[in-house]
């Protein structure tokens, strides 16, 4: 029982579909892509949500690749619903305003059901204002579609990304006013005080609505964008890298977002393949002495051999992490990840710095939390010691100073930074001495290799004492770096 | 060949009529399942109702339920088949005992009867293949198993066939409908994912929460039950060790309604959230938040 075929524009549209997938790095085989044209088949083609989920079951097999692969499903299947024509300022039929913002505001409005255009700004935040309050999803669907007509001055052809007209639309709106608004009016509705529970409860839903809001404004812009510069266009300019390949140095605040969530589960994830590698040790060589003294319950003879099981040594880690301005958040990952593996190594401990440097092992001990304990580090650890800027060298001297003696030959120290010393002394030395006492010195550096070097930043200064320098600059390679560090 | 769903639609009422709620992605990848004949390897946090789905899915299509547990060490003879060498070698005792095997074709002839299929016994996999009725086959938690022992299953996901060096080859009579879930604790082969539908259950939205607080438990009010899943849904917003999962939510509604609550108020969350969160510092946390009406979500504050 077979729907019939699909027609060929809808392939070739599908075609380059899976094509972009791809250029976003999505890992779509052969298999899968034909799976995605069978799969279709069996959909009614004019709903477009289930065209959506079998495109995704068929084509995405990692929840993280999720995002990437709605944006550039929204932008090569916008177009095609019925409900998203663009006609300008048009409000959806059916749909009487009018009724509710006359009975707002008492004025007499003269356009019946048809001309959101002819609104005043405040008649259009009144409304908005009421959509958010009764959760009404047409209607915040119309107006996302009025204030981007209005405020974002979208002109076509114009070189400019979508996000600037986000921001044009949404500063206009002014959501956290609304938001504001809508908390003030929730109290004034309660029959009594509002307990901080329901407070918080009320500002979840409002909140939930806003962001669906702020969404639809998001679509909204994409949908315009598109219907201006053509689908191939648009998806490259909306590609992103994805959630593992993230840059730590230039994530956004809703990466940032996106990366917090992502580490759980990735720690998660490494502590149980590591414990499993240590469980599944190949069987080491034979034990002699074993051997013998089993072989005397068969007479001398040696019927049953005995292995020497591997135990490797757990290594006791120092990370000296460099918590100023835009390496934070790497030293942030790096600590949570270390951490969260930690009876993986005998002893953590940790320092921070910035231009003065401080212990702060003690923030993780007995800690179940180690997000709430990375915040501790940043609010309290004590790392500035006179202007705030970078400086590795003296650093390093009040390292080495108090804590040189911990430092042996068990000892694997990972150092965290770009290596940008605001042209203060490197003290070099330093990094040879801990070399010749640790085991193991390893620098993690942030920064793109192709910057290293340049300007302030002294990585192979300090490289040369080290038994390796790495470029870590998202999640995938912190995550690689950290297993083979166990 | 004939199906059980005639279309998306059907698929969600199908399984709400066995108290499943599933949303459009769900409904609509078993529907697929079924049309393409692939595997779904289902994923997400745990507790979001992954192996229920199976369970539902056999309901709904009245189809024997099989089920494979996956777990370290897990290995051909406790999912595939064994030979029953107790049962072999009590036929060569016998037949020694009855007569004095002579010949080579007398021995030829033992060792055809030992392997066939009367000395098999048939594990999961090679039950639900060999199945004359529907039969739904569940793997659980897929990714417990190494990585050696996912190839395992690749023959009889893709191919719906086992091969046994001794028998040849057993294809399936009927193609099952077969769902693997996993909980994600580690990445499964590319060769695995390729050949299933990929589908992944997130905690529910709030009406659907609310739907199936209203349908899972007995004596729950329209209002109790719209106020624990907002709740729920403001605790999932908290970085938690572990968010509260489906099951938790059903079993706090539950718990309120025994104790005869109908309004949440924050005493009566403080006293059972315990239900809901498993850890101490997740409980601490959330009472905390809720205690506090001033929110401060800023991002924390890096030195300059």
């Amino acid at each position: 029982m077979k729907v019939e075929p699909a027609t060929s524009p809808l392939l070739a549209l599908l075609a380059g579909f899976i094509s972009e997938l791809r250029a976003a790095g999505l890992p779509v085989s052969l298999t899968e892509n034909l799976d995605a044209m069978e799969a279709i088949q069996h959909i009614p083609i004019e709903d477009r949500d289930a065209f959506k989920y079998a495109l995704a079951a068929t084509l995405v097999k990692n929840h993280a690749h999720w995002r990437a692969f709605e944006t550039v499903f929204e932008v090569y299947f916008s177009l095609r619903g019925a409900e998203y024509d663009l006609i300008d300022g048009e409000w959806p039929e059916g749909m009487d305003l009018s009724d509710f913002v006359d009975g707002l505001d008492g004025q007499q409005h003269r356009q019946g059901g048809g001309g959101g255009e002819a609104m005043s700004a405040e008649q259009l935040a009144e409304m908005l204002f009421q959509a958010l309050m009764r959760g009404d999803d047409a209607l915040m669907r119309a107006i996302a579609r009025q204030a981007v007509q209005r405020y974002a001055g979208m002109e076509p052809g114009r070189p400019v990304g979508g996000t600037y007209y986000l921001y044009r639309t949404l500063r206009n709106l002014d959501l956290d006013g609304v938001l504001e608004r809508l908390m003030d009016q929730a109290r004034q509705d309660a029959p009594g005080d509002l307990t901080p529970l329901e407070e918080r409860l009320e500002r979840d839903e409002f909140e939930a609505r806003v962001d669906q809001l702020r969404k639809e404004v998001e679509a909204e812009i994409r949908r315009r964008l598109v219907a201006d510069r053509g689908v191939e266009a648009m998806a490259k300019t909306l590609r992103k890298p994805l959630p593992e390949d993230v840059d730590f140095m230039h994530a956004s605040r809703e990466e940032m977002m996106a990366l917090r969530r992502a580490i759980y589960p990735l720690t998660r994830k490494l502590a149980v393949r590591l414990a499993r590698k240590r469980r599944h040790g190949r069987k080491g060589p034979l034990d002699f002495r074993n051997t013998m003294r089993h072989s005397l319950s068969y007479g001398g003879v040696p019927a049953e051999p005995k292995f020497r099981y591997p135990r490797p040594a757990k290594p006791e880690i120092m990370v000296v992490a460099d918590v100023s301005g835009s390496v934070a958040a790497f030293a942030r990952f790096t600590l949570h990840l270390v951490y969260a593996i930690s009876n993986q190594f005998s002893k953590v401990r940790s320092f921070v710095f910035i231009d003065g440097l401080d212990e702060v092992t003690s923030f993780f001990e007995g800690v179940d939390d180690i997000g709430e304990a990375v915040h501790r580090v940043n609010a309290e650890a004590d790392v500035v010691w006179v202007d705030g800027h970078s400086d590795y060298g003296h650093a390093f001297e009040v390292f080495w100073e108090r804590y040189g003696k911990d430092v042996g030959p068990k000892t694997t120290v990972m150092i965290l930074g770009d290596a940008r010393n605001n042209y203060h002394a490197s003290q070099a030395w330093i990094l040879k001495e801990i070399e010749h006492r640790a085991r193991k010195v390893f620098w993690l550096n942030p920064e793109p290799g192709a910057y290293w070097d340049t300007g302030d930043s002294i990585v192979s200064e300090y490289g040369v004492h080290c038994d390796g320098v790495f470029e870590v600059r998202n999640l995938r390679q912190l995550e690689g770096f950290v297993e083979n560090l166990v | 060949m004939s199906f059980s769903f005639a279309d998306v639609d059907s698929v969600r009422k199908g399984l709400s009529d066995v108290q499943y709620l599933a949303d459009e992605g769900i409904a609509g990848v078993v529907y697929l399942a079924e049309r393409l004949q692939k595997p779904v390897l289902v994923e997400g946090p745990a507790g979001t109702g992954k192996t229920q789905l199976a369970k539902s899915v056999a309901e709904a299509t009245g189809a024997r339920l099989i089920r494979l547990q996956c777990y370290e060490g897990l290995d051909e003879s406790k999912a595939l088949y064994e030979w029953n060498y107790k049962k072999q070698l009590l036929r060569i005792q016998a037949e020694r005992q009855g007569e004095d095997p002579e010949g080579d074709g007398m021995w030829q002839q033992i060792e055809d009867d030992l392997f066939s299929e009367e000395f098999l016994l048939t594990r999961p996999l090679l039950e639900a293949i060999r199945a004359a009725e529907p039969v739904v086959l569940l793997i659980d938690e897929v990714d417990r198993v190494e990585i050696e022992t996912e190839a395992l299953l690749l023959e009889i996901l893709s191919d719906y066939q086992v091969s046994i060096p001794e028998l040849g080859t057993v294809a399936a009579s009927q193609i099952p409908l077969v769902f693997l879930t996993s909980n994600n604790t580690r990445e499964l082969s590319e060769a695995l994912k390729r050949r299933c539908l990929f589908l992944h259950i997130d905690y529910p939205d709030l009406d659907r929460e609310k739907e199936i607080v209203l349908a899972k438990v007995p004596g729950v009010g329209e209002s109790l039950a719209d106020q624990v899943a907002r709740i729920v849904r403001s605790v999932r917003q908290i970085e938690l060790k572990k968010a509260p999962s489906v099951s938790e939510t059903l079993d706090w509604a539950r718990t309120l309604v025994l104790l005869g609550v109908e309004h949440i108020d924050a005493d009566t969350a403080a006293e059972t959230v315990n239900i809901l969160l498993k850890y101490r510092s997740d409980i601490e946390k959330a009472l905390k938040e809720f205690a506090s009406s001033d929110e401060d979500f800023a991002a924390p504050v890096a030195a300059s």
